[in-house]
């Protein structure tokens, strides 16, 4: 009798221990994903914003390898409106900010990119 | 019986030698076609293939409008060090943009005099096969051009181009820029890269940098497939060279000196 009492505190405890991140996640203001400067100048973007979410990355990836490899250089949206496919053009026409836009979400995220290291946005220029 | 058998294979190893007579001679003119075929001046046939033409004749020596507004609008960095040197187009002196013109009895002015060039975006060009990524690829409109992301710097394009046209950056190209054009990305340290026709403007259907900003108009550009293009019609009335023929690249950029 005393063993199994042992056996399922000893349990608790441990299931206690391995969620214990996800009971304090709210609670950590560092792991609260980054309020992010949405300030854009366009209307609606090319894509849905929860596309966009999800799937900026392989829609850049496409875009690099059409214009740059086929000289594709248009993308017809879902809802059939037309754009340059360009991030230079583009996507930072509207969200100027790449720090506030890109980056913060990516430090928090751990993701490395290197877009940056020949991109260039207008407002780091001036 | 032994007579037959000679008589057998006298009318096998004939008939075998007639057989094998025929293949070099099919071998040998198809040979021939190849050899013929990497040195003609004609351009392969597609539905466009840009070329250009520099009318030396028109070109000042002293005037460099044309590398100011390609170096200023691609972002090409200007470094003090020679050997650290990128450019796209650029001038050098005529004797060694055409090291095998005949120019025995020419005055000093004229084998001095700075030519203008520039990659010769080549119909059969030596840095796209060489390289190892498929960083640099011939467009079917017969632009050469480079694909920065997949460039690994190794520089094996550098030396197979036979114009040196590419340059390497040796160091971060983004402190020697002067003014940076966020409309076209920099490079970064240790990436070839050289002119690209403007593809980006070719695509959007307006001129090279190079072409619209000469002050002397000694610079046409046009589709060298379309017999009724302006660069074709120059092409047909003037006398013109292009550089190396003889190594049969193929090159698109025509000179008339």
């Amino acid at each position: 009798m005393n063993e199994r009492v042992l056996i399922f505190a000893g349990l608790a405890v441990f299931l206690v221990m391995v969620s214990l991140p996800f009971w304090l996640r709210d609670d950590d203001p560092e792991l609260r994903p980054p309020a992010l400067s949405i300030t854009t100048t366009g209307a609606q973007c090319v894509e849905s914003t929860a596309y966009m979410r999800a799937n900026h990355m392989q829609l850049l990836d496409e875009w690099r390898d059409d214009v740059v490899r086929h000289g594709d250089r248009v993308h017809v949206s879902s809802n059939g409106r037309k754009f340059e496919k360009s991030l230079s053009h583009t996507c930072m026409n509207c969200h100027e900010n790449r720090q506030e836009f890109c980056e913060q979400c990516h430090a928090t995220m751990n993701v490395q990119t290197y877009c940056w290291e020949c991109h260039i946005t207008s407002m780091e220029v001036q | 019986m032994n007579a037959e058998r000679r008589r057998d294979f006298l009318k096998k190893s004939g008939l075998g030698a007639l057989a094998g007579a025929g293949v070099l001679a099919g071998l040998t003119t198809t040979i021939k076609e190849q050899a013929s075929a990497s040195l003609e001046t004609e351009a392969p046939q597609g539905t466009v293939r840009w070329g250009m033409v520099i009318d030396m004749r028109k070109c000042p020596d002293d005037c460099t409008d044309c590398i100011e507004a390609c170096h200023s609008a691609h972002n090409v960095p200007d470094f003090d060090d020679p050997k650290d040197e990128v450019k796209w187009i650029w001038k050098s002196l005529q004797k060694k943009v055409f090291p095998s013109k005949s120019m025995q009895f020419a005055s000093r002015d004229r084998k001095e005099k700075p030519f203008l060039t520039l990659c010769n975006q080549c119909a059969d060009p030596p840095c796209t096969r060489v390289c190892p990524t498929g960083a640099t690829f011939s467009r079917p409109d017969g632009i050469v051009q480079m694909d920065f992301h997949r460039c690994i710097g190794c520089r094996f394009c550098m030396a197979g181009c036979p114009y040196g046209s590419r340059s390497f950056n040796w160091r971060d190209p983004r402190p020697a820029i002067g003014s940076i054009d966020p409309s076209y990305p920099t490079r970064e340290r240790g990436v070839v890269e050289k002119c690209n026709f403007c593809v980006e403007r070719v695509e959007k259907q307006q001129l090279p940098h190079c072409v619209e900003i000469c002050p002397e108009k000694a610079l046409t550009f046009g589709n060298l497939n379309d017999p009724e293009s302006s660069i074709r019609k120059l092409l047909a009335s003037e006398t013109t060279i292009q550089r190396k023929p003889e190594l049969g690249t193929r090159p698109s950029v025509f000179y008339i000196t």
